[in-house]
């Protein structure tokens, strides 16, 4: 398809130093429309400081990110998430004293201003979108129950489903499948798969197999740099990817 | 009595209880008590305003305010200089040096009355004003506060610190202020003598009619979608902020609202009590507040002002017996609502109806209890796994 190589998003020579450390040391990386990726690497390798550039929760330092021509440096978190980019953190973050429903109904994107939420009413076209994003990540029949008594792997559902009811074009996800039991995993694979087929997806992760499962290309970081990138295979097979990470 | 305790259960529970508090402050205290204890527990209630402004600001947004007293009496002084500007006719003030001008002001060598006072001449510019100011006030500093992301406890100190210099410079600027003595020693409203006893009614019936107004007003807020963003804030507030909200203005417009209703308050407690000083908006009012706030229940808007009334009513008679006492008596009921019960009055209701229902209960009323159970869960985790864990359980057996 044409359309999928159209560039959705382009990280250039970005940066971010904290009290004289660089977690972030001018980064290149480019994604396309439609394109799932997972970024892997050491501790300490700047993944999770690249996303949080990225959803604007830290402000870089050096460098453009460029959103489909929107640079997003300098705009505030709800205005990134406005133009259209989702972020799942580590650990699941939810709202464990609301409902399943009420999860999902607050991150309906409607409503989102003051006066927009004092208004804001249930129609049927809002309980049919949370009904159905709710079935897709198999917590359909769970919605009136409280988030808190989800189990972790359900948890970390639901906080997908909150993203995908906002349908970012962008989605990043930060370790989705850490914690979770080798069921989960596969359902967690297969959901992502599905999920990517209408956006862009940008994945971290530390568990191989995982990758292996879901990923075409990966991006290798290790001291803030971009170490390697491309193909899984050739980069499972690279020797600085080798020796800085995977091991012998 | 299992029809009541169904209702109870069931959705309309709230306005039940809206109900019963609107009878007793409507009905049963003005044919208890004379126009003169009346008028106290009218101010009393005038403090009710803050505590549902706190269980707004506080229970709900996590913004423990300690500086409420400085919204309260911003109001109180902007109503009780319209009155004092009143009482100041050329006439009434033939004596002083500078005749027609506040009797503070005179004493304190003023010749004439500042510019910032004169708008209060006028009874539709002292309303908008007594709304208004709050709100801007509130608005700026909830502004510079919320979006640098001051929070917690460095939120309370703040506003703790606010509530100090306000009062201080009232107490300063005794020329323009009244100074410690506040401003006293007006009678009339719109020339309509207020120390009668039957003026003493009406506004008592103002008062509550707009406790209420405003109690229904902050309910239709929290039960919006805005109110359980607020929860949501308290539970997960990036994750908030990463679902296209500016949590900010959320915060900012709760903490207007709360500023706006003290105000109210404070404006009902100079117009019954006739007089307003630097300890209506000084620390001691503020922290008291929170702490009738709490004792009343911090997330209830009925539990708060219903513990408001109770606790000052308490007091007006307790501390007439044992002087002393009163103050640790205070301080331990404080401890042990903290300690034990965490959610106030309005958690011991709660108990006590589902208790009720456990025991005196149809069926019927069980599942209504039930089905509300998830819409209760909202202003505590705790309760919301116990009811539910309960269900399990039942299920399992």
């Amino acid at each position: 398809m044409v359309a999928n190589t159209q560039l959705l998003l382009s990280i250039e020579d970005l940066a971010v130093s904290f009290d004289g450390f660089r977690a972030v040391d001018g980064i290149n990386l480019y994604l396309n429309e439609g394109e799932l990726r997972v970024i892997i690497g050491p501790n300490g390798a700047g993944k999770t400081a690249l996303l949080d550039l990225v959803c604007g929760k830290t402000r870089a330092t050096e460098g453009s990110i460029l959103f489909r021509d929107k640079q997003l440096r300098g705009m505030t978190e709800n205005q990134i998430v406005h133009a259209g980019v989702g972020r799942k953190f580590q650990a699941p973050s939810i709202y464990e004293s609301l409902s399943v429903f009420e999860n999902l109904e607050l991150t309906y994107p409607k409503g989102r201003n003051v006066i927009g939420s004092l208004f804001f009413r249930r129609t049927a076209e809002v309980e049919e979108r949370i009904q159905a994003t709710a079935d897709m990540v198999g917590l359909g029949d769970r919605l009136e129950d409280l988030a808190g008594l989800l189990s972790h792997g359900q948890k970390q559902w639901l906080e997908i489903a909150m993203l995908l009811i906002q349908d970012p074009q962008l989605l990043m996800l930060d370790e989705p499948v850490a914690g979770m039991s080798q069921a989960e995993r596969q359902q967690t694979a297969e959901l992502l798969n599905r999920i990517s087929q209408d956006r862009s997806v940008l994945i971290i992760e530390h568990d191989m197999k995982f990758v292996e499962q879901i990923a075409s290309k990966v991006t290798v970081l290790d001291q803030g740099k971009v170490l390697a990138e491309g193909n899984i295979d050739r980069v499972k097979n690279d020797e600085r990817v080798i020796e800085r990470y995977l091991g012998h | 009595m299992t029809t009541i305790l169904r209702l109870l259960g069931g959705r309309s529970e709230w306005l039940i209880c809206l109900g019963v508090f609107a009878a007793l402050l409507l009905v049963v205290l003005p044919l208890a008590f004379n126009g003169y204890f009346l008028n106290l527990l009218g101010r009393y209630l005038a403090l009710a305003f803050v505590a549902i402004g706190l269980v707004m600001c506080w229970g709900y947004g996590g913004m423990l305010s300690l500086g409420q007293g400085v919204f309260f009496g911003l109001g109180g002084y902007a109503m009780a200089m319209f009155l004092k500007l009143e009482a100041s006719t050329p006439e009434a003030t033939a004596k002083q040096s500078t005749p027609g001008i506040p009797d503070f002001m005179d004493w304190n060598q003023l010749t004439a009355l500042p510019w910032w006072w004169e708008p209060f001449n006028s009874f539709s510019f002292t309303l908008a004003a007594l709304l208004l100011i709050p709100a801007a006030v509130a608005y700026v500093f909830g502004y510079a506060l919320f979006k640098r992301r001051v929070s917690g406890v460095y939120f309370a100190i703040v506003t703790l610190s606010l509530a100090a210099a306000m009062s201080i410079l009232i107490v300063g600027q005794q020329g323009y202020t009244g100074g410690a003595n506040g401003i006293t020693d007006f009678q009339t409203l719109l020339g309509w003598d207020i120390t009668t006893d039957s003026a003493r009614y009406v506004i008592y019936y103002i008062c509550v009619f707009l406790l209420l107004v405003c109690i229904v007003l902050g309910q239709w807020i929290l039960s919006s979608r805005a109110g359980r963003v607020l929860i949501a804030v308290r539970d997960e507030e990036n994750r908030v902020r990463f679902s296209g909200y500016s949590v900010e203005d959320f915060k900012i417009f709760v903490f207007m609202v709360a500023a706006v209703f003290s105000a109210i308050g404070g404006a009902m407690f100079a117009l019954q009590a006739r007089f307003i000083s630097p300890s209506q908006v000084g620390i001691g009012l503020s922290v008291e507040l929170v702490v009738l706030c709490a004792v009343g229940g911090r997330f209830s808007l009925l539990g708060a002002a219903f513990g408001a009334l109770l606790i000052k009513t308490a007091e007006m008679y307790l501390s007439d017996l044992f002087p002393q006492l009163w103050t640790i008596l205070f301080g331990l009921i404080l401890l042990v609502v903290v300690l034990a019960f965490p959610k106030g009055l309005a958690g011991l209701y709660e108990l006590a109806r589902d208790y009720a229902l456990d025991h005196f209960g149809s069926n019927q009323s069980h599942a209504a209890l039930e089905e509300h159970a998830d819409k209760r869960s909202l202003h505590g985790r705790e309760e919301g796994f116990l009811v539910r864990a309960k269900r399990i359980l039942g299920g399992i057996r």
